[in-house]
């Protein structure tokens, strides 16, 4: 069986112990748990990050399967528990704390208040809209990345890192809507989410150039 | 001029939400970055955008 110190010193190898320390030390939350969320907590947990904070209120569905990391086995599970359940087995000595919540206005100042660095990974854009206003506004010491446009089969290419101010950073390619009947298809949503794993890493590491 | 997603536009004088009627964005799916600032939701019909004030519009798209 894996040790903690087995784990630890094999991460370290690879990334080096000084950026090891700081991934281990740091605390992430992930807003919702879908495509986006799903991809952004497996690469987080994988660095070796120490604790996630993972909200969502949804079950897994047959439909989340062509690009959420859920198995035919977690159909109709929290999508909560389905996550966290695969992400020990990543990381057995992750840190979670999970909640089946729908984040809103009045909580997320309340759920999210202790949380240095934040990524929203909603699907729906008023929702997306609401979490950044509100995590802007008032939660001032946070640092927030977002996903926008990660719908349809363009070049990856596309999908990109902006920093629109000192402490928000948006990812995606700003304008494929899956509204505008673009299916989500697994890879691009991956690369979407990895962006904003990514920045979240940077951030963490201690660099605030996106 | 104030300058808005890195163009330069002659909404000084506007209020937020004016902008955005003038930009065509839904209200409900944007943030609005002022001066590297966020502009409160609450604050769109009382914040008059400046000469110079650089603004930062991002409109949300659905899919995640």
């Amino acid at each position: 069986m894996l040790t903690r110190e087995e784990w630890y010193a094999a991460l370290a190898e690879r990334h080096g112990a000084e950026l090891q320390k700081k991934f281990a030390d740091a605390s992430v939350a992930v807003c919702g748990l879908g495509g986006l969320g799903s991809n952004i907590a497996f690469a987080l947990a994988r660095a070796g990050v120490g604790h996630l904070s993972l909200f969502d209120f949804d079950c897994v569905d047959v439909s989340n399967l062509n690009r959420q990391q859920y198995f035919p086995d977690q159909l109709g599970m929290e999508k909560t528990a389905a996550l966290s359940e695969t992400l020990r087995r990543i990381n057995p000595f992750l840190e979670i704390t999970a909640q089946t919540v729908k984040l809103t206005p009045e909580n997320i100042p309340v759920l999210l208040a202790d949380c240095p660095f934040i990524c929203e990974a909603f699907d729906r854009a008023d929702q997306k809209a609401m979490l950044v206003n509100t995590v802007l506004e008032q939660l001032p010491l946070a640092f927030l990345v977002s996903g926008s446009g990660m719908a349809g089969l363009d070049s990856a290419n596309s999908i990109r890192t902006r920093k629109i101010s000192r402490r928000f950073y948006l990812c995606g390619d700003g304008t494929s809507d899956v509204a505008a009947g673009l299916g989500l298809i697994s890879a691009r949503v991956a690369v979407c989410a990895a962006h904003e794993a990514n920045m979240i890493l940077r951030l963490i590491a201690g660099h605030t150039e996106a | 001029m104030v300058k808005v997603n890195g163009k330069q536009e002659a909404f000084d004088g506007m209020t937020v939400r004016a902008m955005l009627d003038a930009l065509q964005c839904q209200t409900d799916r944007v943030a609005v970055e002022r001066n590297e600032n966020i502009v409160p939701k609450a604050q769109y019909d009382t914040v008059i955008l400046q000469e110079g004030d650089h603004i930062e519009v991002v409109s949300f798209v659905g899919g995640g």
